[in-house]
This record gives C-alpha cells, structure tokens and sequence, in this order.
C-alpha cells in the first residue's frame, strides 16, 4: 500500500500547504511556537507558504495565549490580547498609557507610543480600572513568583492564563465577575504528555467606590484562583488510584502478578464452559 | 525526517493522526520511515465469524486487508494473503487465549490481539501484543471517573532462534493514553501522552515463548504506568505548581 501511495504522490497545492503549516503553528504547545515553527520550516521547504502560514497564525496564538512582550525602553510590558488590541499589531497597556507596536512573527514589541485620547477610557471608568489594577498588582506580586520562566532545557513547558470580565451595571448596583482560568503543561523528555485544564466560574459584589469594588474584587479573583489550584491538587491526587485505574490496574483483579507459569488452566477453563454452553 | 519527530514531540498527543498525516502529505517519500517510527492510535474491526473485535496494525495487514486472529480470516476477503506458519499459528492461538484473561485481570475491559509472523532475516521469529481500553464511563471504565479515556498499548518482540535452551527478545513498548474529567465545580482536567521504552532479556526456552513474552510485556507495562503516573504527570505538576504556588485561602473561615 506504501508503495501505491508513492506512485500517486501529488502536489499539494500552496492552500492546502498554508492550511496544514498554519494547523502545526496553532497547536504549538505554550511558549513552544518558535520551535513549531523552525521545525516546520525545514519539513515545508517552501518559504513563502511558511511565510503566509506565520502571518495569520502567530497574531492569532499570541492573541489567545495572551503573551506578554517588554517595550523596547524597559519601561513597562504590553500584553498581547483582543482585550488590548488597538490594530493587529497595535496594543494598549492602559498602565502606561502608552501602545506599542509588536512584531507577531518575532514575538517582539518594537516601538511604542504615546496612547490618543481617543485610545483610553473615560476619568470616570480609568478610576476605577486605576483602582482595580492596583490591587490586582498587589495580588499577582503575592501570588506569582516573578520569574515564571520557561525552561525548554528541562523539556517542561507551562502556562497559567486566567481573564477575568468584570461588568459594572450601574442601574442594579451590582458588579458581575466571569472568569476563565487556562492551565497548560507539557513534558516531554523521552516522550510527550500534555495537561490541558480550564474552569470557568461567575461571582459578583456590590457597586461601591472606586477603592471598595476593586478591594473585593481582587478578593474575589484571589478565592476563585486559590480554590482552582486546590481543586487541581484534587485531580492530581485523585489520579494514582481512581482516575487511572480506569485505564490500568496497577495490580490484576486477583491482587497478584498474571500466573504466566500456569496459563493452560486458563485454556481447560475455556473448554470447559464451551462444552458446557456457559460461555459470556 | 528530524525536524518532523521534533514537531511529533511537540503537538499535542491528541492530535498524534491528523499531524502525522499532514507530515506524510508533506514528506511523501519519508512515509514509510513517518509510519514507522510514529505510534497511532489502535483501530479495531469486528470479526464477523467469531464475533469478536480484533485490533488493527501493521502486522496483520496484507494489502488493503487485515487477518483477525480469531478466525485467522481477512477482513475483506483476500486471494493469496500472508499467514503465520502451522506451528506459529497454534502458538497465536493460545497467546490470544492467554493475554484476554491477563488484559481482563488488569484492564478490567478492553480488546487485545496478538500477531505472529516469521522473521525472514533470522532464524527467530517476531510477536505483536496490541491492547486497546476505552476508558471512558461511557464504554469500559468501571469506575466511571472519565468523561473520556483512552490506552493504547503496542508490544513488539523480536525472538532470537534457541541456542543451547536460551532465546534473546528484544521488546519495543508504546503506550499512548488520554483521559479527561469534567466536573461542575473544577472544570475540564486532561492529560495526554505517550511514551515508548525497550526491554531486552535472554531467557530458557524450557519456560515457553509465551510465559517469557507475557513476563516481559506484564514488568514493561507496570513501569510504563508508574513512570507516566510518577514521572511524567508529576512533571506537568511540578510546572504548573511553579507558575502559581498554591497559598492558603485568605482565613476567612476563622470569622465567626
């Protein structure tokens, strides 16, 4: 059959080759779509599909895996989302209010800019998002270590995306909260396991001053996360012995290794109750 | 050829088909080597004769066909198929027989196949021991704690011709697995992956080929499981617990 499939080897045409280069691209593992991408390459040998295939992939990955790029004078970070984008490859960090320009391909922020008028919030709602960005800080400093660095050295790959989408309904004087916590892993020295977990979970509080609402909305964001990490704990924990005895016992049924030396007892057995009709 | 193992590395285990087929379509002429050294998921077909599902491979495949290994027939009918000779094939029997109970014993469920064909370079001959499990609550999983669950398990052993009542096997293990919970309060939680590890022994023949194979395949299989549980989940673990490191909830519960 092998050989069959070599004679009739066709082309494939530019499309379908953009499709598949642009399938591999999107399903890099995080922070391993430079790597996907060299790869890739050298199995494409057609650079300009590469290039086609990379335009439209990486804006999309990076908008979805939310990566955040250092301006280029080191005063600040860009984070590369839908939330934030401004033009493809324009984004807001309201922080600084400031854009910057990114390079998709590179993953690199290469300029910035002052942000317009037009570009930023209202006094009024910059209150309150100055307020919650503050104790939102205040929350990430104590609960991620700054340097949450990759180490594809050590064949370990990982990333924690949360958005949380926060909406203050001025008539209800309520504040909804939805969030949406993305939990990827990929290990693979000598192999290649992947964990991809997500939950998403809805809260709100009451409409209060600037400083009350992002004091308990920060709150709010620390109890979700902190009950998802113990809740991930669970479905670690509960894996030796419960999730993955669905697949593989450790021990057989019989709580002793398979009794290879006697295993005519097993084909006797079967005659036995093929003679006597009780065959399952 | 490199650079498409290193992209196999990387995509996600439950994408192992589709990426292998986009790198045969791109790499015609490595397709071969591709669908050698990358693993895929097991398929199984029924066997009408013995109403039994049989285990889909390489190994039992002749043209567009596969010989069951239950009624020894080709799934479609074949003019002039390959066979394992007499003697092999009294040995596939029993070695089919056998590892059902000893997948029931530890699977709880599942198909399994074996396969047996002579080795034309050397004087021994070689094995295939295929065990596929559905998991899931929906199909085999007893317990039912996953929404979807996957094993695959590929044995290949190469037996060495008997010399002075010892034999030489080389044993090539792969096991591919996948499972998800879903529950309202902690959302969807998915591990996938696959690893593959090789195992050589030189054992007495007094033993028989199949106890020797069935030691073999029963010690890989019970490290394959631990190091995926210990090393490779743990490792995933160890990851995600550096990025955000798991603190107390704030002590709320202490107010009355």
């Amino acid at each position: 059959m092998a050989d069959e499939e070599e004679h009739q080897e066709t082309e494939l045409s530019d499309n379908q080759k953009i499709d598949i280069a642009k399938w591999f691209l999107l399903n890099s593992p995080p922070g391993e779509i430079q790597y996907v991408a060299k790869d890739l390459r050298s199995v494409l040998r057609d650079d300009n599909a590469y290039q086609m295939a990379a335009s439209e992939a990486f804006p999309f990955y990076n908008k979805t895996h939310i990566i955040s790029l250092q301006f280029p004078d080191r005063s600040g970070d860009v984070l590369v989302s839908s939330f934030s984008e401004i033009s493809e490859d324009e984004y807001l960090d309201p922080r600084t209010a400031q854009v910057g320009k990114i390079d998709h391909v590179k993953q690199i922020c290469t300029d910035i800019r002052p942000a317009k008028d037009e570009e930023l919030p209202t006094p009024y709602i910059e209150e309150y998002r100055c307020a919650l960005d503050a104790e939102v800080c205040k929350y990430v400093a104590e609960a991620y270590p700054k340097a949450t660095r990759l180490s594809p050295q050590n064949f370990c790959n990982g990333s924690w995306r949360s958005i949380w989408n926060i909406e203050f309904m001025d008539e209800l004087q309520t504040v909804e909260v939805r969030g949406k916590m993305q939990v990827g892993a990929h290990y693979f020295e000598e192999g290649n396991v992947q964990l991809e977990a997500q939950h998403e979970c809805k809260d709100s509080t009451m409409f209060q001053s600037p400083d009350d609402s992002s004091f308990s909305l920060a709150n709010i964001i620390r109890h979700h996360e902190t009950e998802y990490m113990s809740s991930l704990e669970t479905s670690y924990s509960n894996l030796p012995d419960s999730t993955f005895k669905d697949l593989r016992r450790k021990l057989p049924v019989t709580r002793t290794l398979f009794p290879w030396h006697n295993t005519m007892q097993f084909s006797l057995t079967r005659d036995i109750t093929k003679e006597l009709g009780i065959e399952k | 050829m490199e650079a498409a193992l290193g992209l196999m590395r990387r995509i996600p285990p439950k994408h192992t088909e589709a990426a292998l087929s986009a790198l045969v379509s791109l790499l015609p002429s490595y397709s071969s080597d591709l669908l050698s050294q990358v693993d895929q998921p097991l398929q199984v077909l029924c066997d009408v004769d013995s109403a039994k599902e049989f285990i889909l491979c390489d190994y039992n495949r002749d043209a567009d066909s596969y010989r069951s290994p239950w009624s020894n027939k080709y799934h479609p009918p074949l003019e002039g198929g390959l066979y394992p000779s007499p003697e092999l094939r009294t040995l596939e029997i029993e070695a089919n027989e056998v590892f059902s109970v000893y997948r029931d014993q530890y699977y709880e469920g599942g198909t399994s196949s074996v396969y047996l064909w002579e080795d034309d370079e050397k004087e021994g001959f070689l094995a295939c021991f295929l065990i596929k499990k559905d998991g899931s609550k929906y199909a085999h999983g007893v317990r039912g704690y996953l929404n979807e669950g996957g094993w695959d398990a590929i044995h290949l052993i190469e037996v060495g011709p008997e010399v002075e009542g010892m034999a030489d096997y080389c044993l090539t293990s792969t096991v591919m697995l996948s499972m998800t919970t879903d529950h309202e309060n902690s959302g969807t939680f998915s591990l996938s992956g696959s690893i593959r590890r090789q195992m050589k022994a030189e054992l007495s023949v007094a033993d028989g080929h199949l106890a020797n194979m069935g030691k073999l395949i029963e010690e890989i299989e019970g490290k394959l499981r631990y190091s995926l549980d210990q090393v490779y989940f743990g490792k995933t673990k160890e990851m995600i617990w550096t990025l955000r490191p798991p603190t107390e909830l704030p002590s709320t519960r202490l107010l009355p």
